[in-house]
């Protein structure tokens, strides 16, 4: 039988409020444990949360980018369980009335069509403490700076069909709150988390199947091969005669594998109530506009306008977006290259991109910056560097040796367009190889090949490669 | 709506509050009652009416993004049963 998978996700993004949700503490990361946890957080006796007014700005944000509607009027509620990292016994969440609902994200698949996966709601809540589970003398120690961190909990349709799907919206996702500048994104630092609901059906049924619920998914590289693994576990659970039971299994990276989470069934009864101590919130029409205004220009808007502007083919453009500091660091190398912006679209895609990768870096710590990148580009169309010994000028610059044009310099790279000097190493190179000019003059057009290889690496790869062609076509002519 | 005294001892464990157990033909009577008012108005019209979160009649206030609070842990944990470098030590929880 064929299977279809069904899935959809829970994103948790971590909002860059400088204090927490309701409180006025501090949200940075990596500060001594318990430093970050004021009596608010700590759900203390006698105290009330005050909602941050920047965390409702940043999920309005959200809301717009997402042709979502913004909620006139929406309501916290606390979710009932007991955990240690939970000092309260409940954390403020939004349940009925969330502030963000209905809004949608398009993704770009594989076979480069576009598919528009819905996004049922967007709610506010507070992230809990940390648990570590390390030694200490049998009990487990807590940390709660991170309670009472803003959380922006994104829940899609159940619209994707498959892991690569999955990845994709995710990453789409994780680029749209970077450009919108709500959420830092480092999933390492836990800002960026992931659940996902994963069942699979019969193709052509309408009903979904059981699902079970992944969670720790804290890369995309792991959420892909989870999901993977998790449908089929779920095919050859049922193919072998089995059923499903609706749980939740966590992603252990290590053996690849998802196994289920020890959790008694009454633990997803959280007896949701509006929170007393909190009064709904209300968002008026002219806030929405105010907020629509501050927006930057968003993913898709500037790949069209790249592809515009730039005159770049529709996956370039898409690539050179992918993020803002991506985006932001091609049009700067296009402002110092003279303008090449199909070339610096090359090197960016290519070059640069290949270097990151091997180094494993992101864009915003590239050891070449932009600027310099755009002076290389600009050396290679005045001819002044072939696109070949460009290469070798980079790697200089990777390597710290300074921007193009003193690489250049120190390296003796600039490029022979001296057409006496070209011309006596074409003569040298015809005068050393009778036996090919013999086969050239036969009529094996191939050879010239050889001919402009042999000046090429007599020059050391600095004669400009057209006038060497041109040179020796007069001269084996005869 | 009838509790018995299976959902009130669920009831408990969900809360955590240990109850007598001769008290629970009395939980099980006021919690029913209390369902069975929560019916009653359930059969009531409520198409046209704005759920109430909240009995007051106000908006949630917004507090500016500053951070106000110091770091005052030394005094927040001179009263908790165990603390190690800085953490709140607890009872093993593994999952």
């Amino acid at each position: 039988m064929e299977w279809e998978p069904v899935i959809g996700l829970e994103i948790h993004a971590q909002l860059k409020t400088r204090s927490k949700i309701f409180s006025g503490t501090s949200t940075a990361f990596g500060a001594a444990p318990n430093t970050q946890a004021s009596a608010v957080d700590l759900g203390l006796p006698g105290v009330l949360p005050v909602l941050n007014a920047e965390a409702v700005r940043m999920a309005t944000m959200l809301g717009i980018a997402i042709d979502a509607e913004v909620a006139g009027r929406s309501v916290f509620a606390r979710k009932n369980y007991f955990y240690p990292d939970l000092p309260k016994g409940y954390q403020i969440s939004q349940y009925e009335l969330p502030i963000v609902a209905r809004g949608h994200l398009d993704i770009t698949l594989g076979d480069g069509t576009t598919k528009r996966v819905g996004v049922t709601r967007a709610h506010l809540e507070e992230d809990a403490g940390k648990s570590l589970h390390e030694d200490f003398h049998g009990m487990t120690g807590i940390d709660l700076n991170r309670a009472g961190t803003p959380l922006l909990e994104i829940v899609s349709e159940p619209d994707l069909r498959s892991a690569a799907e999955a990845v994709a919206y995710m990453k789409r996702l994780h680029a749209l709150v970077r450009y919108l500048g709500i959420c830092d994104g480092n999933m390492q630092e836990g800002s960026f988390r992931c659940d996902a609901n994963v069942s699979v059906r019969p193709r052509g049924r309408e009903a979904f199947g059981t699902r079970a619920e992944i969670k720790n998914l804290n890369s995309f590289r792991f959420i892909e091969r989870a999901i993977n693994h998790e449908i089929e576990r779920q095919i050859d659970l049922i193919e072998g005669g089995g059923t499903m039971i609706q749980e939740t299994r966590l992603y252990d990276p290590e053996r690849d594998e998802t196994r289920p989470m020890r959790t008694k069934e009454e633990a997803n009864d959280y007896r949701y109530f509006p929170d007393p101590d909190l009064l709904p919130v209300e968002i008026d029409r002219a806030f929405i506009e105010e907020v629509r205004a501050t927006l930057p220009e968003l993913p898709d808007a500037k790949a069209a306008r790249f592809e515009s502007a730039y005159a770049l083919a529709a996956a370039e453009a898409a690539v050179l977006t992918g993020s803002r500091e991506l985006a932001d660091y091609y049009e700067t190398a296009v402002e110092h290259s003279g303008g090449q912006a199909k070339l610096c679209a090359n090197w960016v895609t290519g070059e640069l991109a290949a270097a990151l990768n091997r180094s494993e870096r992101n864009i915003d710590d590239c050891p070449v910056g932009p600027r310099a990148l755009g002076g290389l580009v600009a050396r290679i169309h005045d001819g002044t560097i072939s696109g070949k010994i460009a290469k070798q000028v980079f790697e200089a610059m990777w390597a710290g040796e300074g921007d193009a044009d003193a690489v250049i310099e120190s390296r003796g790279l600039r490029q022979v367009t001296d057409s006496g000097a070209i011309e006596g190493m074409v003569d040298e190179v015809i005068a050393a190889n009778p036996e090919q000019v013999e086969q050239f003059r036969a009529g094996r057009d191939k050879v010239l090949g050889f001919f402009v290889g042999q000046v090429m690496k007599a020059s050391g790869g600095k004669a400009n490669p057209k006038q060497v062609n041109e040179l020796l076509r007069k001269k084996l002519a005869g | 709506m009838t509790l018995d005294r299976n959902d009130v001892e669920s009831i408990a464990h969900l809360a955590r509050i240990a109850i007598d157990e001769a008290d629970i033909p009395d939980y099980a009577r006021d919690l029913s009652n209390i369902l069975d008012l929560v019916d009653e108005m359930a059969r009531e019209d409520t198409a046209d009416v704005l759920p109430l979160a909240h009995p007051l009649d106000a908006v949630q206030r917004l507090r500016p993004d500053i951070v106000t609070e110091e770091d005052r842990r030394a005094l927040f944990q001179a009263g908790a049963p165990a603390v190690e470098n800085g953490l709140y030590l607890v009872p093993k929880v593994i999952e």
